[in-house]
């Protein structure tokens, strides 16, 4: 059994007399895709936003390759491969799509402080750009402004973006909301793809798509972890059905 | 495409504009344009230096008059001691007085650069409203401490006989201080060009978008904006010395928060995010200053109608009427 990526150990979190996130505990391990699924309100997001480091646990750790990295900060994590989606497309809305990666494609290579070449002629930025936005489908629209993009492009370029990063670990919050048929199977087929070299924490409703991309399911439900398993057990569980899958 | 180039040839047309009225003024000898022609350039300069922050950073700076005002006491207070004969201090180091232009300047750069790291440092903590207020703050404290040095004339200010030496160059004749000043001007917008359209602009650009974007790719906004932040100070701060010199006079009312609003008027007018539209900014003020102004004293008035019709109607400024919206590719 090789070592998990990611471990969250113990995570709590407290808005006021809320608890978002309620002693839980996963371990996401290489080349693997762990799904998480929950009702609206369960405190998904407000994980991936932890493991992110956009939100600071009220208690607990989370550690990534080895690492204890609670107390780092956003851009810190990032640099170290973890790359994320958000749940509402955040980009830099006057960007192109193109630009939007390309910035992505900078961050990676850790060039930032350069104040006079033009990023628009920039053979080393645009090719690896051009290559993710390909990879997603989203070629054609490579020059538009990201306020021109359908809600469905802006969730495939927040993947680009990630993808760009080269991550380690992907957080991806709902890649598939508001996906139409043909570039939800797009994306799941990317995702695949990725398994490999990315190991991801899924979250999303598409239950379709989490039973065929999921290694191992976790289910929240009110900020607890009430079920983890594979597909199967998780399928075949009572409690899940009656929590949460409805039937 | 097509809107690139419109904004193109309206940027060459401003340029040359600016240019072509000390020429005409000299061939007619209406010396006082020359001298107008001056002040624009280096407003606008100072605009310039705020758009970088204010317009591609995003950051809303409410006390850029510190920083020219820094730049005019750095170049006023050196050639003050030059043509005295006396040091500026003797203690830990001695530091002469200076008539050398190219001294000067390197003060006033100095100067505001550092001042603005360390009121950006603190400042950057905060965004919008707080920023605003924070960076007032700090300019106030600055005008403040200007009018209770003594060593300076305090409020009065000092008067300055002599324009300084720049190698091969005469300033005391206004036509080639005007060129310099436009020289300075060209050159600083072409440095923002540059720095906008390189990795770090795209970064800068970036933070003002979405700084959650940026922070998520692995940069953080934090030193982006700092830096960003003192490279503007530091352009508006040699736009001070500028102006001092123009003068022939330096006082804390270049530190005031008067000044810190009209700079800000200049990039709003021209058009925020705009590179040539502090030029357009600040010629506006100073036409509507002097055509209106020489009819009457509520000049301003005309200038309120004019601000409130920009920010309501013309979000883009003139630049922005004239040329259509900024792109990115
Ligand atoms: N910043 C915050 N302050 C207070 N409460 C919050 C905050 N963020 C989230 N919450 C609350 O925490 C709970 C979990 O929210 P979260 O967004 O993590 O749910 P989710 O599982 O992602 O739901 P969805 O499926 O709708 O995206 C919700 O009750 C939400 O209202
Ligand atoms: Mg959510």
């Amino acid at each position: 059994m090789t070592e998990p990526l990611l471990v969250l150990d113990g995570l709590h979190k407290s808005f006021g007399a809320l608890r978002a996130t309620d002693n839980v505990s996963l371990d996401l391990a290489p080349a693997s895709i762990h799904a998480l699924i929950g009702p609206n309100g369960a405190g998904k997001s407000t994980l991936i936003a932890q493991i992110a480091g956009s939100l600071k646990p009220t208690a607990g750790t989370v550690r990534f390759l080895g690492q204890d990295i609670t107390a780092l900060s956003v851009p810190k994590r990032a640099q170290l491969g973890l790359g994320r989606t958000f749940q509402v497309s955040s980009l830099a809305m006057a960007f192109s799509a193109l630009r939007n990666v390309m910035l992505a494609v900078q961050a990676r290579q850790h060039a930032t402080f350069r104040f006079w070449r033009p990023v628009r002629v920039d053979r080393s930025l645009i090719d690896p750009s051009m290559a993710q936005l390909e990879r997603v489908g989203l070629k054609e629209r490579a020059h538009l402004p990201v306020t021109a993009l359908s809600h469905g492009e802006r969730r495939q370029l927040e993947l680009a973006v990630a993808l760009a990063l080269e991550p380690k670990v992907l957080l991806l919050d709902e890649p598939m909301a508001g996906l139409g048929g043909e570039d939800s199977l797009r994306m799941t087929e990317v995702l695949t793809g990725l398994r490999q070299d990315v190991a991801m924490l899924l979250v999303e409703h598409d239950m379709d798509a989490v039973f065929r991309l999921a290694d191992k399911i976790s289910v929240l439900v009110y900020g607890r972890v009430i079920a983890s398993g594979s597909v199967e057990d998780i399928r075949a569980s009572q409690e899940v059905r009656d929590a949460y899958l409805g039937e | 495409m097509l809107e690139m180039r419109r904004e193109n040839l309206l940027n060459a047309g401003i340029a040359l504009l600016l240019l072509a009225v000390p020429l005409v003024a000299w061939a007619i000898d209406e010396t006082y344009y020359i001298t107008v022609a001056s002040r624009v350039a280096i407003l606008a300069l100072a605009g310039v230096g705020l758009n970088l922050a204010l317009g591609f950073g995003g950051m809303v700076s409410f006390g850029h008059a510190a920083f020219f005002g820094l730049g005019g006491y750095a170049a006023g207070v050196l050639s003050h001691h030059a043509f005295e004969g006396s040091a500026f201090m003797s203690w830990p180091v001695m530091i002469d007085g200076s008539d050398s232009t190219l001294t000067l300047w390197f003060a006033a750069l100095l100067l505001s650069g550092v001042v603005a790291a360390i009121i950006g440092a603190i400042s950057l903590r905060t965004t919008g409203v707080y920023f605003i207020m924070i960076t007032l703050a700090f300019a106030q404290m600055i005008y403040y401490l200007a009018i209770s040095l003594p060593t300076y004339n305090g409020e009065d200010g000092l008067p300055l006989y002599l324009r300084s030496n720049l190698p091969g160059l005469d300033l005391s004749n206004d036509l080639t201080f005007f060129f310099v000043c436009y020289a300075l001007l060209l050159l600083a917008i072409f440095l923002s060009v540059r720095i906008v359209g390189s990795r770090f602009g795209a970064a800068l650009e970036c933070a003002r978008q979405n700084e959650n974007r940026l922070s998520a790719i692995g940069i953080a906004p934090y030193p982006v904006k700092l830096t960003a932040f003192v490279l503007s100070a530091m352009i508006t701060g040699l736009a001070g010395a500028l102006f001092v010199e123009l003068n022939g006079f330096v006082s804390p009312s270049i530190l005031s928060w008067h000044l810190s609003g009209e700079i800000m008027i200049f990039v709003i007018l021209g058009g925020v995010g705009r590179f040539y539209g502090p030029i357009v900014g600040a010629a506006l003020f100073i036409v509507l200053e002097t055509v209106i102004g020489g009819y009457t004293e509520r000049w301003q008035l005309f200038l309120g109608v004019i601000l409130l019709g920009v920010v309501l109607f013309a979000r883009g400024g003139v630049i922005g009427l004239l040329a259509g919206k900024a792109r990115h590719d």
